[in-house]
């Protein structure tokens, strides 16, 4: 039955668009989806490696911004010369957004190899106020408050074929799927493997772990990359489905809210984030028709609160030890022996 | 089987280091040297300065001032991992391993020198991946067997009664492969049964070749296992030989007594 899972969760996803007929509820589905990427990836910092980014949301702002001006070309000018950019195609906008974001992940890995905890979490909600501010006052690239409008979205060449412009919600959220799928992927191979092992030991046990041989600056850079390289994919998604951002995408709410999805389903679990992203995704639209806003946001508040409380490892580890508890133990016995692993 | 002076060349040599916190010298002048195949025992009252030598000689502590060298490679500024991967692979004094882990999945961390896969290997699941991580796993499986720990490999860490924690601290060392094991008070709290396991154990490793150096606070188990001994007192050493004239010397005596007490 287990093995089936896997394959139920992906028809049921595939088949969304052909019985969903709600556009505003594709809508957000999209963007938990995006969301879900971009909590999938603070859950390999924060969930393996132990290392709280409170910044983010500047990996994503970073993706967003990189791929949108990869995509609509700038003319500015910088240290006295003028450096022009025409525009380029959405989708090399992706793998730029990525990569700029990647790069900005590997400084801030290499600098939580200097500071480590709270100081961590300061230098890194200061990153993401430094990228806002450079986004709401470098007006010449950005725009400034004025926001990045008439983003393109992505044209995929498909050979033979010709080009397909994702114009629809359908098509974004085939999209979101599929990149959503090469992120879990991508996470699930590298936790389970010698690379994720070295992660895990140095959340656990960082002078353990350097005694064994593991090079600790390294895993730990490692994933700051993949991270980051997976936020700033899932910032790209994020500016080209919407066609439009401003300085905004850099807000502190932006990293709370991945912050909540991975706490709550249950950091250093594969399934944490999307369980997380789903509930706190769609919470406001099923509070919608019953609650006032300010309503919905202490229900919310209170829904966080009481998880946190009840299930302070979070969701999925809770339901895996409640079917931990059910099994016979003989089945125990012939089952996995490793715990940190959620599905 | 004590070596004593028929053991090989000098492996681990410590050069008149000395290591201050401000004021405070916790090692002033350590100068001794380690064999190949030897098991060194390194004593002295708490405070002598033995964890802080273990420390120094793993990179997990700056020396002030002098020399530490392993098989004439200089480890002075080297990271701790970049010393394990030299073959100088240490424990720690408290229990120390992963504590969410399973026994196994400890010991496939500790094996982390040992694979060889890539990241782009990992990321697309390549057969040359499957194949190194079936072979870790074969390795984790002798190594447990070794310490004794086999029928636990399922099991948390955390769950481990005390000795088979410490017993898994040894194994992690152990996955490390070390060709030199530094062992930070192995029985300290333990009962006389799991003690004599542990010495057992200390034997095979010995037996395999892999040269020891020793901290430990149970006077038997050290003078049983050790070839040499060197003896710590306010971070200098005090005597330095084989077991039976340590065990004779009026300045450990001393230090181990204090100085009211005179000799029988």
């Amino acid at each position: 039955m287990t093995r089936a899972l896997p394959a139920f969760w992906l028809v049921f996803l595939l088949s969304i668009p052909l019985w969903l007929q709600d556009q505003y509820l594709l809508h957000i589905l999209i963007i938990t989806g995006i969301f879900i990427i971009a909590a999938m990836s603070l859950n390999l910092l924060l969930g393996y490696t132990g290392q709280l980014s409170l910044g983010h949301v500047a990996f994503f702002g970073i993706g967003a911004y990189a791929s949108a001006l990869t995509t609509l070309g700038f003319d500015i000018e910088l240290f006295g010369f003028r450096v022009v950019h025409h525009t380029w195609p959405a989708i090399v906008g992706l793998l730029v957004g990525m990569i700029v974001a990647g790069l900005s992940g590997y400084v801030i890995g290499r600098l939580s190899f200097k500071v480590r905890g709270a100081y961590f979490v300061i230098v890194s909600i200061s990153f993401a106020e430094v990228t806002r501010l450079v986004a709401l006052n470098w007006v010449e690239l950005t725009q400034g408050p004025l926001a990045l409008t008439n983003i393109p979205p992505y044209t995929l060449g498909f050979p033979g074929l010709g080009d397909y412009t994702l114009w629809n919600k359908t098509a974004y959220y085939y999209l979101v799927l599929a990149l959503g799928l090469i992120a879990y992927v991508v996470i699930s191979r590298l936790v389970s493997s010698r690379i994720g092992r070295a992660m895990i030991a140095l959340k656990e046990n960082e002078t353990l772990a350097s005694a064994v041989g593991i090079d600790v600056t390294r895993y730990l850079v490692l994933a700051a990359v993949v991270s980051a390289a997976m936020a700033g994919g899932a910032g790209s998604l994020y500016a080209h489905y919407l066609k439009i951002i401003d300085p905004d995408i850099f807000l502190f709410i932006y990293t709370v809210t991945m912050v909540i999805m991975v706490i709550t389903g249950g950091k250093g679990t594969l399934a944490g984030p999307i369980v997380g992203g789903v509930i706190f995704g769609f919470l406001p639209v099923i509070l919608r028709p019953f609650a006032a806003p300010a309503v919905q946001w202490i229900l919310y508040g209170g829904l966080m609160i009481a998880i946190v409380f009840l299930l302070p490892q979070g969701i999925v580890p809770a339901i895996q030890r409640w079917i931990t508890t059910r099994k016979p133990a003989g089945a125990l016995l012939a089952g996995s022996s490793d715990p940190r692993e959620g599905r | 089987m004590p070596a004593g002076g028929a053991a090989g060349e000098v492996v681990l040599s410590i050069a008149h280091v000395a290591v201050h916190f401000g004021g405070l010298v916790a090692l002033a002048d350590l100068d001794f040297t380690v064999c190949e195949g030897e098991i060194v025992g390194l004593i002295g009252p708490n405070g002598a300065g033995k964890t802080t030598a273990f420390n120094v000689v793993t990179g997990f502590l700056k020396p002030t001032a002098g020399e530490v060298r392993y098989r004439n490679t200089l480890l002075n500024g080297l990271k701790p991992h970049e010393i394990t991967s030299l073959g100088l692979v240490r424990t720690f004094q408290r229990t120390s391993m992963f504590q969410t882990n399973t026994v196994f999945g400890n010991v496939l961390i500790g094996l982390h020198r040992l694979g060889r896969s890539t990241l782009w290997e990992t990321l697309l699941a390549l057969p040359r991946e499957k194949i190194a991580e079936a072979e870790l796993a074969d390795q984790a499986r002798e190594i447990l067997r070794v310490v004794g720990l086999e029928r636990r490999a399922a099991d948390l860490a955390a769950t481990l009664p005390y000795g088979e924690q410490r017993l898994l601290g040894m194994a992690l060392a152990l996955a490390a492969r070390p060709s030199m094991l530094l062992l930070d008070e192995p029985v300290s709290g333990m009962n006389p049964n799991e003690s004599a396991r542990v010495m057992r154990l200390v034997q095979t490793i010995r037996a395999s070749g892999v040269t020891i150096l020793l901290v430990e606070h149970d006077m038997p188990m050290v003078m049983q296992v050790s070839d040499r001994i060197v003896v710590l007192n306010y971070g200098r050493i005090i005597a330095e030989g084989p077991p039976a004239v340590i065990q004779k010397n009026p300045d450990v005596i001393r230090a181990y007594l204090g100085e009211g007490k005179k000799r029988a």
